[in-house]
């Protein structure tokens, strides 16, 4: 029991009642058009006074909302870096591509990660890989080299995927909360399958799908790659026989079925948060649920925006943590 | 010599100290968990203020009933009112007999406070709940009462004098 997080939880547990639930989430669907949506958020207290009537901003407002809250709430942020990991190994793949193209531009980076995208851009474009942190040095130096000279993108984006979730399923072991064990077993495990859908649509062979998969202690690369190699209903046969037969289900639906199966299974996996009273858990948990929550919204406006049924709209929309 | 006839007064004293220190540190342990729980609410919802207090203030009770139990030996030993001749042994009875309250107090106002902190979570995301919320931590109580029960049935049955 640790009891430093108590006043944190209890105040995540406030704010909760202020999280969308499927209801509020049917009465945004409910909204004539794009524009009564942005007006029922707003309602809602989702943007500041000064924020514009625009999707982006209101939702780029809304997550800053929920860091900044969490910096509140918690003095050791350590425990949140799992969360970032994939924002930061994006930045590495965009510095080494990049510094390989020659390009300046520098909005190619997600803001906020730690080290930060200028800190990644410089160490690439010196070649000091052992500057970086471990996780990163050697997959950098490999990505590098694989887009430099052997000007193979996509062998270069495997590289550095592949280390993201190595080192995401790193922090879940090296973690004492459960939560992160939790999140980052589920989230390797879903990026695997996902992986191995994508490579088993692109007829990628079992070596190659087996090199771009993370270990992950709930699926077998092994078998999963295999049944990568002999296609999707393949795929399909080997999930029912995992913990993660409902992607199999989700599969035979459609591919945004599928993308919906892969969100809500991540909530699934923090929803015990919702019982637990006295560790950082709920305030992780909190967290991705805004994420969440922010997630659905952005599909949403979106969906309205490009004049989506309403229906198709649904089919898309994640479960909510409340 | 003289010492060890005045000892029996020391021990009962130290009993009383018992009752009222650990039972009451056991509260302070208990509100204060509870106290950071509820002001985690009250930061966000101001309005729920009365009935997290009421559940911050369940864990508060054994340092009373710790006091209680040092006021009736204070009084048995003669401190308070007339003063009384106590031997080594009754002041060793007495001792004893304030331990159930000294120690289940500790315990259970630490562990009143965590429930406490628990139910406040549960009142913080549905304020109508909060009778079934306070049951919880309320429940810890009862072994404080049987406690405070056991200790006050010993003093008062010691013979002193």
């Amino acid at each position: 029991m640790d009891l430093q997080y108590t006043y944190a939880v209890a105040r995540v547990r406030a704010k909760e009642v202020t999280l969308f639930n499927a209801a509020v989430i049917d009465q945004l669907l409910a909204c004539r058009n794009y524009e009564q949506c942005l007006q029922f958020l707003i309602e809602k207290g989702w943007g500041d006074a000064d924020t514009p009537l625009e999707a982006e901003a209101i939702l780029a407002c809304e997550s800053e909302k929920t860091w900044a809250e969490v910096r509140d709430l918690v003095k050791d942020m350590s425990v949140f870096e799992v969360l970032n990991y994939p924002n930061l190994f994006h930045n590495l793949k965009a510095a080494i591509k990049l510094v390989c193209s020659g390009s300046e531009r520098t909005d190619v980076f997600y803001p906020d990660t730690v080290p930060s995208s200028a800190f990644l851009l410089e160490k690439v474009k010196e070649r000091a890989f052992g500057d970086l942190p471990v996780m990163m040095a050697k997959p950098a130096e490999e990505a590098y080299e694989a887009l430099l000279h052997g000007r193979d993108g996509q062998l270069c984006d495997m590289i550095i995927d592949k280390a993201c979730l190595q080192a995401i399923r790193q922090a879940g072991k090296e973690s004492g909360e459960e939560v992160i064990r939790s999140y980052s077993d589920s989230y390797v495990a879903i990026a695997d399958i996902k992986i191995a859908v994508r490579c088993a649509k692109t007829g990628k062979s079992a070596d190659f799908t087996k090199r771009a998969l993370a270990d992950c202690a709930s699926l077998s690369t092994e078998a999963l790659a295999r049944a990568a190699a002999n296609g999707v209903d393949a795929i399909r046969e080997y999930l029912k026989t995992t913990a993660y037969a409902g992607a199999a289900e989700a599969l035979e639906q459609s591919p945004s079925v599928f993308e919906r199966w892969c969100d809500d299974r991540i909530i699934d996996s923090v929803r015990p948060q919702k019982y637990e009273s006295f560790s950082v858990g709920p305030v992780v948990a909190y967290a991705l649920a805004r994420e969440n929550e922010i997630k659905t919204v952005r599909i949403i406006l979106s969906g309205r925006l490009n004049g989506l049924s309403v229906a198709s709209i649904r089919e898309r929309v994640r479960k909510m943590y409340v | 010599m003289e010492v060890l006839n005045n000892m029996g007064i020391v021990f009962g004293l130290l009993g009383a100290a018992c009752a009222v220190m650990l039972a009451g540190a056991g509260s302070a342990t208990g509100v204060g968990i509870a106290g950071q729980a509820a002001s985690g609410v009250v930061s966000e919802d101001p309005g729920k203020f009365a009935k997290v207090l009421i559940m911050q203030l369940l864990p508060g009770t054994q340092g009373i009933y710790g006091l209680l139990v040092g006021f009736i030996i204070l009084s048995k030993i003669g401190i308070l009112g007339t003063p009384v001749d106590v031997t080594v042994v009754q002041g060793l009875q007495i001792l004893a007999a304030s331990l159930p309250i000294g120690l289940v107090g500790w315990v259970s106002g630490k562990y009143q406070g965590v429930a406490s902190a628990a139910a406040i979570g549960i009142v913080a995301k549905k304020e109508d709940q909060f009778g079934k919320a306070m049951l919880f931590p309320a429940m810890v109580e009862t072994y404080a009462i049987l406690a405070l029960l056991v200790s006050i049935l010993s003093i008062t049955a010691i013979s002193v004098g």
